[in-house]
């Protein structure tokens, strides 16, 4: 939550922008450079297999004494891990016997400023021990850890500490448990589900709409949740993303900026053309999930991102999600 | 609903009406027979960005005399911090802007609902000047000097 008042500095190549989380709500929309855009050796393979894909959100407390130059024995140790856990009797798969091979790689360029630490991925890829020799590792479940501009994070935590305030994760929750409860035990950390609240949604779905997009780009989606029905009514409204990129281009007074008022003002809109044709508050229902080209969001914490463009935005707000989970 | 019968319930030695209405103004048809009105709560639903709205309208309605003291907004539903639909300090600036205090409950848990009830219960009793040497108008003023902090 928000406890007081809140500043949050991002810094840039020369200047600082300040958000005040208590007065006047204000979000930087216009990612600062960061290192991922702007290291020449970024390759589109790298980041390819974040973008298209459900990931399940999670804030991260910082871990303690983990050393990057120890990959190696890391997945050796969860590998081992799993196995044994498996023996216990916690079978993840029913059937066929499978191998879980572990692979922990440092992703260098994976996040926005010098001073957030490099992303951490964790892969789990199995070889079934009946096929040939020439079968290849089949990918069953990735997850990883990252920081973008979470530096005000950082900033006041101790020398052994490694901040990776969000983690995302794609595959069998199964899995997710059994590599989370390696990481809490081995590390001390606490990783918890980041629930999206309908408000930070909704300043998602305005500044996604807002993103300008050089191909054509599907329709932006809002999904709401009827509350105190017998039976559960889901509303799904959908806005052509040039009448939503318009409506947010008439409300957003500065560049590069966006405050609660001008999210709230879109909102509003969007609700009352609503009202207009249905008869229907869409304000008295909860917003569940919002679509874009850019990306979307699930208030359970699932997230897919879509454009390559914007993903350090999309992280940067997730991170600071985490990060206020975690405070 | 609860809330009013917890308050009816809560010990104390004067009468207590307790009329609610999901929006203002008024049915004007009851004016004459309505008693004097010594405290309105605006109950605004966190989950709710409609219940906003409404209260927002409705303050139209009130009449000035009654912004020194007898008006407080009652935010519901805090403790689900996921659900959340409204922005807080949205509604710390309209408790400013009507120099009313804004009160942050959950009336799903018994407990907090009753002492929700107790708080009510005592401001009112201010209210109604019922306590001698404090008015409604202490409200007020303790909201400035909240402020000046």
């Amino acid at each position: 939550g928000q406890k007081g008042k809140k500043k949050i500095k991002l810094k840039t190549v020369g200047q600082r922008y300040f958000i005040d989380g208590q007065r006047e709500k204000k979000k930087q929309c216009d990612y600062p450079p960061c290192l991922l855009t702007h290291c020449e050796s970024v390759d589109a393979q790298k980041i390819a297999f974040l973008l298209r894909k459900a990931w399940t959100l999670y804030s991260v407390t910082p871990l303690f004494r983990f050393h990057r130059a120890r990959l190696t024995e890391y997945a050796r140790l969860l590998s081992a891990f799993i196995a044994a856990e498996k023996r216990k009797g916690l079978a993840v798969e029913v059937g066929v016997e499978l191998d879980i091979k572990v692979a922990l790689t440092s992703l260098a360029d994976l996040r926005g400023s010098e001073l957030d630490q490099a992303a951490l991925l964790v892969q789990l890829s199995s070889r079934s021990q009946a096929s040939s020799r020439n079968s290849e590792d089949k990918l069953v479940w990735s997850g990883w850890f990252c920081s973008m501009f979470g530096d005000d994070f950082s900033e006041n935590v101790l020398e052994d500490f490694t901040c990776l305030p969000l983690f995302l994760s794609h595959g069998a929750e199964s899995y997710t448990t059994l590599v989370g409860s390696w990481f809490q035990k081995t590390f001390d950390c606490c990783f918890r589900r980041l629930a999206i609240s309908p408000l930070n949604l909704s300043w998602m779905v305005a500044m996604w709409a807002g993103c300008k997009l050089d191909r054509a780009a599907s329709a932006v989606e809002l999904v709401f949740s009827v509350p105190c029905l017998s039976q559960p009514l889901d509303i799904s409204y959908a806005i052509h993303p040039e009448d939503a990129k318009a409506l947010w281009d008439t409300v957003q007074k500065t560049p590069g900026e966006i405050t609660q008022e001008e999210v709230d003002v879109f909102m509003d809109c969007l609700y009352a053309h609503f009202h207009r044709h249905f008869k229907i508050h869409l304000s008295a229902t909860k917003l569940v999930k919002v679509s874009t080209a850019v990306a979307s969001a699930h208030c359970d914490g699932i997230v897919k991102i879509l454009h390559s463009q914007y993903l350090p935005g999309v992280l940067m707000l997730l991170t600071e999600l985490a990060i206020s989970q975690i405070q | 609903q609860k809330l009013a019968e917890a308050i009816l319930q809560e010990k104390k030695d004067f009468n207590i009406s307790i009329h609610l209405a999901r929006s203002l103004p008024l049915p004007s048809e009851r004016d004459h027979l309505r008693p004097r009105i010594d405290l309105i709560v605006f109950m605004i639903d966190i989950k709710s960005k409609y219940s906003l709205k409404n209260v927002e309208t409705s303050l139209a309605y009130v009449d000035a005399s009654f912004f020194l003291g007898k008006v407080c907004f009652l935010v519901t539903g805090v403790g689900r911090v996921n659900a959340c639909s409204i922005d807080t300090n949205a509604v710390c600036k309209l408790g400013e802007a009507y120099c009313s205090p804004v009160l942050f409950c959950e009336l799903e848990l018994e407990g907090v609902r009753g002492a929700t009830a107790q708080r009510l219960l005592r401001i009112l009793q201010i209210c109604a000047g019922h306590i001698p040497g404090v008015s409604a108008l202490s409200f007020v003023s303790l909201m400035r000097k909240s402020d000046v902090d």
